[in-house]
């Protein structure tokens, strides 16, 4: 069993496949009258986050309140992390105060690997930096598994800034530990180095939204920020939405049963239109559900037995 | 003053035979030598080098005393086997005045452990805008001939044009950082597929090797001086070797860490592997030891960048880039190169001390020479402890790493720094 | 002539096994239970029979199949998984999670008969009512084992038992059904033969 979830790639397909089991027996409790279970009592988890993430972090605090653990919030704002504690010194407080599980939103990539050096409990990545975001990836893939019936065999498009992106990575390394057959998509300037090589081979990449569109059971739209334009990732938002972007007639283009999704927050009008974000193919509201399933599904599994 | 008499000892390599050190100077070479006034120094098993010459070593002093001073970064030196160490600029405040240059020299020399020849900044306060007063430390009591923005790279190549012309009056030589920083902006790890699956800011290969190339070419035109430091890519090597080829009047040098180390370090996210310019691929490494081998990359300098422990125990992109070099040098060499003692001696002591001009160092032992030496017992095994190191910081990349060979003993003008593997003061 | 005792042989030591309830008599006890169930609900109507994992959901199946048989009633039959109610979690490393799926009637306002292979120490059945607590609100709860071994540690006794097992703590009661391991069998596990 695992004792931290740092990326999509710690897990292997039986694992990543129970979470996924046991995300859907929990995701019954949300539709009960008492949305709680006994099983984390006892048992505490910080949602430590550098980042303002709301919807990351309610749905972390969601998922530990179903499972009654007891939850503390520790945001870098209005905490000692403003006054410039280290993160080995958060990292020893929240020892002290004896957390069993720390789940970290921060902005350097791999802050969640070295808390892990510093804390007994499991540590939990809720996105560092531009590195991964695996909770997201886990959600993603339950999304798909609920609406296709499968994972394996699908082909997914990634589509946007993928070089910046924590959600891609975790859905490349997920994805393909699971049998489906990831595309990347984007600009040139946002498609990282040697990606298939670094994440997972099999991985291909395209810079021709439009091709692979009749090819795939799912188009994932990444957020892409305005500001990317001045460091000249793309001439312009215009230009931007006009080869990558996801609107209606483009839309028409996916198979009959392909979904669309997005990890949100969204950009409408850049990389998506409100025509394909408010259509029915769009699962944008279950991710948002799902997250919370399978963020308790994750706790469980690393907090429900003695792992240690 | 103290005699010593070092008995069957192999001089860069050579049969054993005895050395007698008297007054500062190697005094006698020969077998069956006998001083009854000297310690005597058993050497069976033993190698002495000329005294190892560093091109590049952080002090920190004066600004960071917490990371390492003068006096413990040149007890560092001596552990390494050297004898004299060129100080980079980038201390606070910066040395680009006749001031500091001469603050460190003369720290340097109440050390007395290593000789500690400051570098000198090439523009003021490493801003990269205008020179600094070059010939004030060239002519100051520091005599500085190198210099250097070093952690940062004379990136307006008018200014590095004009530094290259002006160094010409008093014999200088700009050491470049080369590092193009446009293509460097908030980079963390070579650009390559560890940085894409570790999600941290790539620094390509070719903001290297884009300086290189430019500074070869200016060098050439200005018929000027050009030492590059910490070659790391094989792209490099190329632009070094076809500059060379031509004439132009280049000296290059490669850090102990990028003869042995690649990126693929940086997956445990501990920044103790982060440093400037990065550790690069498998394909770089090789390279890099086959350029050194072959003369392409004239000397092996540490790159010696103590930090304090809050510097590194934290987030990667936190971190400032750099690691401990000089008691672990020598080790490297040997791991790399094998027990090649004449490119050693080349690589290490010769050749740096001859770019630095350095007159009193970088000569083999021999009757008359300056007894700046070093002994090392090439059979000798130790892992690296990092709180046994005489540097004030622990940042070594090569913590529980066992390597070959040991500094048994260091002489500074016939007086020994380094005794039994310990430091004498 | 005799060795002194030492000098033998030992005999290898293991647990005895005795056979509590061959495949006939679980089929026998099955169908006593059934019919126990329809006269103390006098015919099973409002009732729901809820499974406890792994054994307890093909007893139910079974039960609700006899009582059907017996007095043509169909009873509702759901699973209730009882893991993230266990009061052990900590001990072992984490437990999957099984469905539970409850009839498609409900069970507010019903009589729920839990179901189970074993009733031992009761902690099983205290996690059930717990769970029960939070899917719904029957209008009473029963409870019907296999095997009753005692040595409870709650206060906690089944309706309907299909046989009582006197056992000491070390023994082990080992059931086994067609569906989950091909045959119907109850077995006594003792501690080693001295």
């Amino acid at each position: 069993m695992i004792k931290h979830l740092l990326s999509g790639g710690d897990l292997d397909a039986d694992t990543a496949t129970e979470i996924l089991d046991t995300a859907a027996e929990m995701a019954t409790v949300a539709g009960r009258e008492i949305k709680k279970l006994p099983a984390l009592r006892g048992r505490t988890v910080v949602n430590l986050f550098y980042e303002d993430s709301t919807r990351t972090r309610i749905s972390f605090e969601a998922a530990a309140k179903r499972l009654s653990a007891d939850v503390i919030n520790f945001s870098a704002k209005g905490s000692s992390v403003t006054k410039g504690e280290s993160l080995k010194d958060t990292a020893l407080t929240l020892q002290a105060m004896g957390a069993d599980a720390v789940v970290v939103r921060h902005p350097a990539s791999g802050a969640p690997h070295r808390l892990a050096n510093w804390v007994d409990g499991s540590v939990v990545n809720a996105g560092d930096g531009t590195h991964e975001h695996p909770t997201q990836a886990l959600l993603d893939a339950y999304t798909m598994r609920a609406r296709l019936g499968r994972l394996a065999g699908l082909s997914v498009a990634v589509v946007g800034d993928v070089l910046h992106s924590r959600v891609a990575r975790s859905n490349v390394l997920l994805l393909s530990t699971l049998g489906a057959k990831v595309t990347l998509v984007g600009p040139p300037t946002l498609i990282p180095v040697d990606i298939a090589g670094a994440l997972a081979p099999g991985t291909d990449v395209s810079y021709d939204l439009d091709s692979v569109l009749p090819n795939v059971d799912v188009v994932m739209m990444l957020r892409v920020q305005r500001e990317r334009m001045n460091d000249s990732y793309f001439p312009s938002a215009r230009e931007y939405a006009r080869r990558y972007g996801l609107d209606g007639p483009r839309m028409r283009r996916l198979p009959e049963h392909a979904i669309v999704m997005h990890p949100g927050p969204m950009n409408r009008g850049m990389e998506i239109t409100p025509e394909v974000a408010d259509s029915p193919r769009s699962t944008i509201v279950e991710q948002v559900t799902n997250g919370v399933s399978v963020r308790m599904a994750v706790l469980y599994l690393l907090l429900g037995g003695n792992n240690r | 003053m103290t005699a010593y008499l070092i008995t069957s000892v192999s001089v860069v390599g050579a049969a054993p035979t005895d050395l007698l050190i008297r007054d500062g100077v190697v005094a006698e070479v020969g077998t069956g030598l006998s001083a009854p006034d000297a310690t005597v120094i058993d050497g069976t098993g033993l190698v002495a080098l000329p005294g190892l010459v560093d091109l590049h070593t952080h002090l920190r002093e004066p600004g960071r005393e917490d990371a390492e001073t003068v006096e413990s970064g040149s007890r560092a030196a001596a552990m390494g086997g050297y004898t004299a160490v060129c100080a980079m600029a980038n201390t606070s405040p910066v040395a680009d005045t006749a001031g500091v240059v001469e603050q460190v020299w003369r720290l340097g020399r109440e050390a007395s452990l290593v000789d500690v020849q400051p570098i000198g900044a090439v523009t003021i306060g490493l801003a990269g805008e205008r020179l600094a007063e070059l010939g004030a430390m060239a002519d100051s009591a520091a005599r500085v001939r190198i210099f250097s923005d070093d952690g940062h790279c004379v990136a307006d190549p008018l200014l590095m044009r004009r530094a290259l012309e002006y160094v010409k009056a008093f014999d200088g030589i700009i050491a470049q950082h080369a590092e193009e920083p446009r293509l460097t902006e908030g980079a963390q790890m070579h650009e390559g597929e560890v940085s894409t699956r570790l999600g941290l800011i790539g620094w390509p290969a070719v903001a290297e090797e884009a300086i290189i190339a430019r500074d070869v070419l200016l060098a050439e035109h200005v018929g000027s001086r050009l030492h590059v430091c910490h070659v790391s890519t094989a792209g490099s090597v190329e632009v070094l070797r076809q500059a060379k080829a031509r004439g132009v009047r280049v000296t290059a040098e490669v850090t102990p860490h990028h003869l042995l180390l690649t990126d693929e370090r940086a997956e445990s996210y501990d920044p103790v592997f982060k440093v400037n310019p990065p550790l690069r691929t498998a394909t770089d490494v090789a390279a890099l030891r086959s350029a050194l081998a072959d003369g392409v990359i004239d000397v092996i300098a540490t790159d010696h960048a103590p930090h304090a422990v809050e510097d590194k125990e934290c987030e990667w992109a936190y971190a400032r880039p750099g690691m401990l070099g000089l008691e672990t040098a020598l080790s490297i060499a040997l791991d790399v190169l094998g027990p090649e003692w004449d490119l050693i001696a080349e690589r290490m002591s010769r050749t740096p001390a001859r770019i630095a001009g350095l007159t009193g160092h970088g000569v083999d032992p021999a009757p008359g020479a300056p007894a700046n030496l070093t002994l090392i017992d090439p059979a000798a095994r130790r892992t690296i402890e990092p709180a046994e190191l005489a540097s004030r910081s622990r940042n070594t990349p090569y913590a529980r790493m066992t390597l070959p060979g040991r500094i048994v003993a260091t002489f500074l003008r016939g007086e020994p720094t380094v005794l039994d593997g310990k430091a004498v003061k | 002539m005799a060795y002194p005792p030492a000098a033998r042989p030992s005999p290898p030591r293991q647990p005895s096994v005795k056979v509590i309830l061959a495949s006939a008599d679980v089929q026998r006890v099955v169908d006593r239970i059934a019919h126990q169930i329809l006269e103390k609900t006098q015919g099973a109507a409002n009732t729901v029979l809820l499974g406890i994992p792994t054994r307890g959901t093909p007893l139910a199946r079974r039960l609700a199949d006899r009582i059907s048989t017996f007095e043509d009633v169909v009873v509702p039959v759901g699973v209730l998984d009882i893991t993230l109610y266990r009061d052990d979690l900590r001990r072992h490393a984490t437990r999957a999670v099984g469905p539970t799926e409850l009839p498609s009637g409900g069970i507010d306002g019903k009589r729920v008969i839990l179901v189970d292979d074993v009733l031992f120490s009761g902690r099983t059945v205290r996690a059930a009512l717990d769970a029960l607590n939070d899917v719904g609100r029957p209008a009473s709860v029963q409870l019907a084992v296999l095997v009753d071994r005692g040595h409870r540690e709650l206060p906690i006794r089944a309706d309907y038992v299909g046989k009582n097992i006197p056992t000491a703590l070390t023994e082990s009661v080992k059931v086994t059904l067609a569906e989950t391991d091909g045959t119907d069998e109850v077995k006594l596990y003792g501690g080693a033969l001295s």
